[in-house]
């Protein structure tokens, strides 16, 4: 295919473009439920065929870019579509796609229940097409501003669905995530007037060029000053105390597509400025003793807890040091590695959280003391469950041991004693992730209810926990009430099953499955990515693609 | 306009001490607010950082000149860049904290004071660390202990009482 047959970068901004006019639509449609899932399905199935042609391109044909406005460059906003981005794009949107298919499911379920819905429809729909437009927009940023709009964009509707409903607990949990990201975009802006004050552009490529010219002092200012502030977006080890904080107590869809996308961002833009900005960066110890602490402290947080979300919580930030990791050798093959990584865990993360929502669907509870006997009562669930938590452990041959393989021989190769230090680190967390999510298995799915700690409870308890599917009511949820003031408890299927809604079950299936395809192209996707970070690491393509000649300085 | 970004690197740019007074002024009370247990105050606190960096944003944009509108003197015009981004900067604030005084509100609408709760988690795991116990989770003997947010999270219908 000639270049010129079609014009490529006018599909950039569409992954933008395309849920911002969507949520329009749904805030239109308000009314018409059925209308609103329609229109958000179409949206997003076009945003991932959008991705699929722009990976395709980026691959065939190098990075493309869209000037918008049509302003003399490099005074505009660029958008910019390069082999990171765009498998970034085709990964997340595949991911919203089927997250939305299981809040559909979600919904659709709650109403036949007759349960006031989780996820109220009419702001659901709007406020998640705006995320998904938030989180396109982030990766095909060309300048940092735009990268600050894009956070703040998808942060936003975060708020929202953080919250959704008003419940105490959301509540709680909400203050504590705005005002964190609050914290987070102000010393974001703070980097971004230095970078300004220092360069005068804020265009990636232009800094590219111009950063190199600084005396290394201010450099590495403004380096910390970015670094600082994505770290916190992307919960990296000291800055990640708000995330087992906040996630667990949203919606399920919510907490998955939170928990697949948001923290990846950060680790974009961690990725985009290390690698386009600050090359030669004085900060790789910095970033790899991050990177150790940041998977050990996760993962011993996920050890020492109880609740199902709150142990893939803290896996979730314990992976992120593996990224970390990745990025921190900044070898090609380091980068690659991370890039591989981040694909991988969006999917994994997502299908586990997805799974947990079913299993509170199933059993009402996600606190592992009153689990048990789900292999019995939902074979398919428990099997979706074992084949993730394998894949999130690195068990071969899943892709999270291809994943691992890949970052630790990257760290086997640059062969510092702190390299080492950490491939040690990352092995112990993989095995210790193997440990949290065994525990997980033996006791919620493999045990019989009745070896629960509290099952007891419920034999005898007859009131209100002895109905089937009975959901928890917890009285005056707020801090300092005992478990003592919970009455009902997890009744399982031995009576009459509750059953799984099959859109739920389904998009839950197909998300692992879209983990297990990762395993299976593989290779495709290893040399793809290390095209990208071979892109990345000679930064050439992206900055002679987005500047034309005669502003390249 | 493209003429004004090299004389911005330029060494020439002599920072406002003023400006700079007065962000650092308001950023060092926001913070101070922001620590704070309530978060009326910790919103104030958010809004005078938010304000102390939109300040910032008038002190990288180098001296001040004329309206930068087409036809005047690029010469005499201030640097129209950084102000495009600090409007931006105090839309989206604006926003923000328009929906953390709904969170508030709520807040206190739930529980009758706006400060923020303690972390029950954080104190369950202490207490277990006193005691010298495992989680109970490893001991079936041992009475249960439940995290209350995922209890509240089991919760299925997030409705205003």
């Amino acid at each position: 295919m000639s270049p010129n047959a079609f014009p490529v970068p006018d599909l950039v901004p569409l992954p933008v473009l395309l849920p911002l006019l969507g949520a329009a639509l749904t805030l239109a449609f308000r009314r018409s439920p059925r209308l609103q899932r329609s229109v958000s399905i179409a949206v997003l199935a076009a945003v991932v065929a959008v991705a699929g042609v722009l990976v395709w391109q980026t691959d065939v044909n190098g990075p493309q870019v869209l000037w918008l406005g049509a302003w003399q460059e490099p005074l505009g906003i660029s958008l910019v579509a390069d082999r990171l981005s765009a498998l970034m794009l085709l990964v997340s949107s595949i991911v919203t796609l089927l997250v939305l298919v299981f809040a559909i499911g979600q919904g659709q379920a709650d109403s036949d229940d007759e349960i006031e819905s989780e996820t109220p429809l009419t702001i659901f729909h709007p406020t998640y097409l705006v995320l998904a437009a938030g989180v396109s927009n982030a990766f095909l940023a060309g300048d940092l501003f735009n990268l600050f709009v894009g956070f703040e964009i998808l942060l936003f509707s975060s708020y929202v669905l953080i919250t959704l409903g008003g419940s105490a607990a959301r509540i709680h949990a909400g203050t504590t995530y705005v005002v964190v990201s609050l914290l987070s975009s102000a010393l974001f802006l703070v980097g971004i007037a230095a970078v300004y004050a220092a360069t005068g552009t804020v265009n990636l490529a232009q800094l590219a060029i111009r950063i190199g010219d600084l005396p290394s002092g201010v450099a590495l200012v403004l380096q910390l000053s970015l670094l600082t502030a994505f770290a916190i977006k992307a919960a990296v080890f000291p800055l990640s105390a708000w995330l087992p904080d906040s996630y667990p107590t949203a919606p399920a869809p919510v907490t998955a597509v939170f928990a697949g996308l948001l923290t990846k961002v950060g680790v974009y833009a961690i990725i985009r400025t290390q690698t386009l900005l600050f090359p030669d960066s004085p900060l790789q110890g910095l970033l790899m003793w991050a990177a150790l602490l940041t998977m050990v402290i996760g993962i011993l947080g996920a050890v020492s807890q109880s609740g199902l979300k709150r142990i893939l919580s803290f896996t979730l930030v314990s992976h992120i040091g593996y990224m970390i990791f990745g990025i921190a050798l900044a070898t090609p093959e380091g980068t690659a590695g991370a890039i591989f990584y981040v694909a991988h865990h969006i999917t994994i993360q997502t299908a586990l959280f997805l799974i947990t929502g079913l299993v509170e669907r199933l059993a009402g509870t996600t606190s592992l003391d009153r689990l048990g006997g789900l292999a019995v009562a939902s074979p398919v669930l428990a099997t979706l469950f074992f084949v993730s938590a394998m894949n999130l452990s690195g068990i071969p041959p899943l892709s999270g041991f291809l994943a691992k393989v890949g970052l630790l021989h990257a760290g086997i190769e640059l062969g510092t004693p702190l390299a080492w230090l950490l491939v040690v680190g990352g092995i112990v967390t993989s095995l210790l992730t193997l440990y949290a999510l065994t525990k997980v298995w033996s006791q919620a799915f493999w045990r019989t209810l009745a070896d629960a700690p509290r099952s007891s409870e419920t034999a005898a308890a007859p009131q209100e926990g002895a109905l089937v599917g009975a959901r928890e009511t917890t009285h005056g949820s707020g801090p300092g009430t005992g478990p003592e003031t919970t009455t009902a408890s997890a009744v399982l299927a031995d009576a009459n099953p509750r059953t799984l809604p099959r859109t739920m079950l389904g998009a839950t299936a197909a998300m692992t499955l879209v983990g297990v395809l990762i395993t299976v192209v593989a290779g495709p996707l290893f040399a793809y990515t290390q095209r990208a970070a071979s892109d990345l690491m000679s930064r050439e393509p992206y900055v002679t693609s987005v500047l034309p000649v005669e502003v390249r300085r | 306009m493209t003429a004004l970004a090299p004389t911005l690197i330029e060494p020439s740019l002599q920072p406002n001490i003023t400006l700079v007074l007065v962000t650092v002024g308001l950023v060092a009370t926001g913070t101070a607010l922001a620590l704070d247990r309530s978060l009326v105050r910790v919103l104030l606190g958010m809004v005078l950082i938010g304000n102390g960096i939109a300040v910032l944003y008038l002190v990288i944009s180098g001296r001040a000149g004329r309206a930068p509108f087409v036809g005047e003197d690029p010469a005499a015009i201030s640097d129209p860049l950084p102000q495009a981004m600090v409007l931006t900067a105090i839309v989206i604030s604006l926003a923000t904290i328009g929906f953390l005084l709904a969170l508030s509100y709520r807040l206190w609408q739930i529980s009758g004071t706006d400060d923020v709760p303690d972390d029950a988690e954080d104190a369950r795991i202490q207490r277990l660390a006193l005691e010298d116990q495992t989680s109970s989770t490893y001991d079936p003997s041992e009475e249960s202990t439940t995290t209350s947010d995922e209890l509240a999270a089991d919760d299925g219908s997030p409705r205003a009482p």
